[in-house]
């Protein structure tokens, strides 16, 4: 018996022995691919105000629900110059994440996805290195007075060209939608 | 006078030419000591060039004998060769004995037969190295899922980790070359880093055998042993080359051994493997693809009093994942529900490319063993192992081409155990374990899943069995470990709070910068288990098992500490601080009959486990992302009651029928309501056909059938599609219906020298190329499994 004892107390100091490494602080992790905000700004071709629509979720995959605000109203009859500006807000100053998607241009495609009420039309304006759609920017005119759902998905290894969300394939990266009026 | 003579002898030969010479010796070759069976052991016909080698069961057969006289010698690696005279009149059965001296004179703890007798009241099911050779391309989950209760669950092909009786994970226990695998064996898309090839014999304890490695292996234990070095000046080796037509995969597998009669010897095996895309029976699964890469290393020196081996192994591999399976939120996975085909198909290739896994597993160990005079055998053991798991999904920017997921985790464990001198009924065996774990995560723009901390584990055990008579054995085993972790962790604020932790664990705050709160838990557990068990020999071939064991495990770091989105099952994982150890508690019976024309064994078993840890879907969570299923954690009571049935009948020489089936229910005892990811009702029947009259051919049809999991719980949740402004049921807990698979075996061996022998395999899996999707494939919801496969193996043993 007393040959255990004494054996695991060998035992004891050399365990204590071979625990030496060191992994005290843990370097805080930056998410760097984090997208928190969405933000959509409509300027009127002609004349009006401008309209900011904003999707922010800061705590990411957390569990505080995004928060959606909208501007304003859409004006009946009015063409607007939308650009499309994705900012990770968790970093001082805001990391703008837009300028990664145009530079990988050919691999991302906005969507714009319009809701039964709602009548209005969007079309994308600028494409990529390929000449298919890219859709950071894109045209889009109130047409009547209604209301519904207007939804930006962003998908990222999309099949280019496509007919649409439907058959684009590819992950989606972001998926905010607002509720929008047209008076 | 010559011819006289001549004549004669010609006479004389006559009714020896005419006398039949088919007859057949047969019989089982035992140990004298404890009756069991031994393998491997050579049979000679003394006077001819004759010989046989036993098998898996000790049972060896030698055709052809006229009636009469012969002299036979038996030798085996560790006992004592011997010569027998047996009197031939017809087929006769002769059972020899052997003494197992040298076995037991080189000890337990070194010479890779480390486990012998894990635990005497469990049945144990293994698989020999003939058997695992079927397996050579594939991996060591599809070779143990063939033996009855163990199951597979999956992703894709190429992540096979196995399930034993319904459990798996944390619960089932790995033990390699006598050290135990830390892996990260915690997550289910995490396979055993263990290459079929390197092993030459599986061993599998459906229970909480083998104490002395530990006290948490509630669904089972798993063991992986590797050659055995004879006691004699011997250099011998075998190659083997394998190619397979789904997924146009070749491997290569080799091993040398060298061994001399001072009792000095080393081994060495290497093994290749390369596939790329994986095709269903009608479309290519792109970036399925793997490529692994094996090395084993052992050298030591054995002897009476004394021993040691140092051994190393290498287990490398790259595996890619469906590249259809990387989605992004619940709409898509919807989306890949829905479409009956995999979203993505490309053209054929063997490169893989993200989202796929990168697996390095080093492993380091030092054994040595020395005799205490009155005392016992002392053994001591220290190892190191080092888990490098890489993670890479589809990246954007900068970081494109880099891990999400980087973890190392190193473990470094010694062990201490003494085989007491005990009478010859019983045997008395007592340790103790520690080890210290790290687990580090660099810093890789992804949020850690698991995070770093440090873990130090104390263990001591003690087994005991005791031989009453010739009908009854009994057995005890206790086991108690004390564990303390130090957890350096980030948590989200806005978890933190939501979850409460802000007042229940306000101490554990380092550091709170807004968003993000530092904390260093710190978590001790005390966990006892133990077994008893009794085996019944009710007559020469039936035998009875009984057994009970209390278990109790830890919660693994992904229960305690997940916290966000888990990339590769895109769904949010949630963990808790608060868990307790599971306690599990199994009894188990087997009803075995072992005889040369029908054996069985039927083995009931009922298993509760008290604080159950299981992850299940509650509610969804929006994000800017989409929508994703939240999944978490929690306590519960599951009872697992099941039933494994094998048995094989022997209708001739040549033809032999194999049955199996498994059946397990689970069941939530708080919810009442089925345990997600049960294995379904399954069956095998395999008819298989043997000649050792042409070149030992062996010929074996297999049918596989699976049933339809018809219990399982409802995780299906609604989302809503702006495409359609509807919303819609995301089916991600119906099970896919049953599968009827035909296999097709065969191999054949041609002896071209006295020493070299060359085995020539053809194998057909899914014959009929038929559609299939199996319950446990987490691919299941992307696509179908595979299709048909043709394989083609040579082996050479020189």
């Amino acid at each position: 018996m007393k040959n255990l004892y004494f054996l695991a107390t060998v035992l004891f100091t050399i365990l204590l022995a071979s625990c030496s490494k060191d992994n005290e602080t843990p370097e805080a992790v930056n998410e760097e691919e984090l997208i928190t905000t969405l933000k959509v700004t409509l300027v009127p071709v002609s004349e009006g105000n401008t309209i900011v629509l904003t999707t922010r979720d800061l705590d990411g995959d957390g569990p505080n629900e995004p928060v959606v605000t909208v501007s304003s109203n859409l004006t009946a009859g009015v063409a607007y110059n939308g650009t499309i500006e994705l900012l990770d807000e968790t970093k001082s100053p805001a990391d703008n994440i837009t300028e990664e998607v145009e530079e990988e241009a050919d691999e991302h495609q906005f969507f714009y996805t319009i809701g039964s009420g709602l009548d209005v039309t969007a079309t994308a304006t600028n494409l990529d290195s390929e000449g298919n759609l890219l859709g950071t920017e894109f045209e889009l005119t109130a047409n009547t007075a209604s209301s519904g759902s207007l939804t930006f998905t962003l998908r990222h290894e999309p099949t280019k060209p496509n007919d649409g969300l439907s058959s684009a394939g590819g992950e989606t990266d972001i998926a905010a939608t607002f509720s929008i009026t047209v008076e | 006078m010559r011819i006289y003579f001549l004549m004669i002898l010609l006479l004389c030969s006559v009714p020896l030419l005419s006398q039949s010479c088919d007859y057949t010796l047969s019989g089982v070759l035992t140990d004298l000591h404890d009756g069991s069976v031994l393998e491997g052991a050579t049979l000679i016909v003394a006077g001819s060039e004759r010989f046989v080698v036993t098998d898996s069961e000790g049972k060896f057969m030698i055709l052809n004998l006229c009636n009469g006289t012969y002299s036979i010698q038996v030798s085996h690696p560790y006992c004592l060769t011997k010569g027998y005279s047996v009197t031939l009149s017809g087929d006769t059965f002769k059972s020899f004995k052997l003494e197992h001296h040298l076995e037991e004179l080189e000890g337990i703890s070194i010479d890779g037969r480390t486990i012998r007798n894990q635990s005497k009241t469990l049945q144990e099911n293994i698989l020999s190295k003939e058997e695992l050779e079927r397996f050579g391309s594939r991996s060591l989950g599809d070779a143990l899922a063939s033996l009855s209760g163990v199951s597979s669950l999956n992703t894709g092909n190429t992540v096979i980790k196995p399930m034993i009786n319904g459990l798996h994970s944390s619960r089932v226990v790995i033990i390699n070359n006598g050290v135990r695998m830390e892996d990260q064996e915690w997550g289910a898309e995490h396979a055993p880093n263990i290459d079929v090839n390197a092993i030459d014999k599986l061993t599998l304890i459906k229970g909480a055998g083998a104490l002395q490695y530990s006290g948490d292996a509630i669904g089972g234990i798993i063991i992986a042993e590797t050659s055995i070095i004879p006691f004699k000046d011997s250099l011998f080796g075998s190659t083997q080359l394998g190619g397979a037509s789904n997924g146009k995969g070749t491997f290569m597998t080799t091993e040398l051994t060298k061994s001399f009669e001072n009792g000095w010897y080393a081994n060495l095996q290497g093994s290749l493997k390369r596939f790329g895309d994986f095709e269903t029976a009608d479309y290519i699964l792109s970036n399925t693809g793997i490529n692994q890469q094996n090395a084993f290393l052992k050298t030591g020196f054995k002897s009476f009093d004394y021993g040691f081996e140092v051994f190393y192994s290498l287990f490398k591999n790259e595996i890619g994942i469906l590249k259809a399976s990387h989605v992004g939120s619940a709409q898509d996975l919807y989306r890949a529900i829905k479409s009956d085909r995999p979203l993505i198909i490309d053209e054929f290739a063997y490169d893989i490319i993200a989202p796929k896994q990168e697996v390095t597993h080093y492993l380091l160990g030092i054994k040595a063993y020395k005799r205490l005079g009155e005392l016992g055998k002392l053994s001591f053991q220290y190892d190191f192992q080092r888990n490098k798991r890489l993670e890479f999904d589809i990246r954007r920017g900068s970081d494109k081409g880099d891990a999400s997921l980087d973890l190392e985790l190193d473990t470094y464990s010694l062990r201490l155990d003494l085989d007491a001198n005990t009478s010859d009924q019983s045997s008395f065996k007592v340790g103790v374990a520690g080890s210290y774990q790290s687990n580090f995560a660099p810093n890789t723009g992804v949020r850690r899943l698991i995070p770093n901390y440090d873990k130090y584990d104390l263990g001591a055990y003690l087994v005991a069995d005791y031989q009453l008579d010739d009908q009854w054995l009994f057995e005890i085993g206790a086991r108690f470990d004390h564990t303390q972790m130090d957890v350096f962790k980030f948590y989200r604020k806005s978890f933190w709070e939501s979850r409460n932790y802000n007042q229940l664990f306000a101490d554990l705050v380092v550091e709170d910068d807004g968003n993000k709160i530092r904390t260093n838990p710190k978590l001790s557990f005390n966990s006892g288990s133990g077994t008893v068990g009794v085996v019944h020999y009710l007559d020469e071939k039936h035998k009875l098992y009984f057994n009970y064991s209390l278990t109790s495990r830890i919660p693994n770091p992904s229960e305690l500490f997940s916290e966000g989105l888990h990339h590769s099952a895109s769904r949010i994982e949630l963990g808790d601080l608060t868990f307790n150890p599971e306690i599990g508690q199994k009894l188990s019976f087997t009803l075995e009959r072992k005889e040369e024309r029908f054996s069985y064994s039927i083995n009931p078993y009922l298993n509760n486990i008290l604080d159950f840890i299981v992850i299940e879907p509650i509610t969804t969570n929006t994000t800017i992302r989409g929508t994703f299923q939240v999944w978490e954690y929690r306590q519960t009571n599951a009872q697992l009651l099941g039933v494994d049935f094998d048995a094989s009948y022997v209708f001739n020489k040549a033809l032999q029928f194999n049955h199996q089936v498994s059946l397990v229910k689970g069941v939530d005892k708080i919810q009442e309501e089925a345990l997600i990811n049960m294995p379904p009702i399954n069956t095998t029947n395999e008819f298989v056909y043997y000649s050792s009259k042409i070149k030992n051919l062996r010929l074996a049809l297999q049918s596989e059938y699976v049933f339809r999991q018809n219990e399982f719980p409802d995780t299906d949740f609604d989302i809503y599609i702006p495409e359609t402004e509807t919303y819609e049921s995301v089916e991600v807990s119906s099970p896919p219906p049953a599968y009827h698979l035909l296999n097709f075996n065969s191999s054949i061996a041609f002896g071209f020298s006295e020493k070299s022998t060359l085995t020539v395999g053809f194998q057909i899996t899914n014959m009929f190329n038929i559609y299939y999707r199996n319950y446990l494939n987490r691919m299941r919801f992307f696509a179908d499994d595979l299709g048909r496969n043709v394989s083609v193996n040579i082996k050479l043993n020189y």
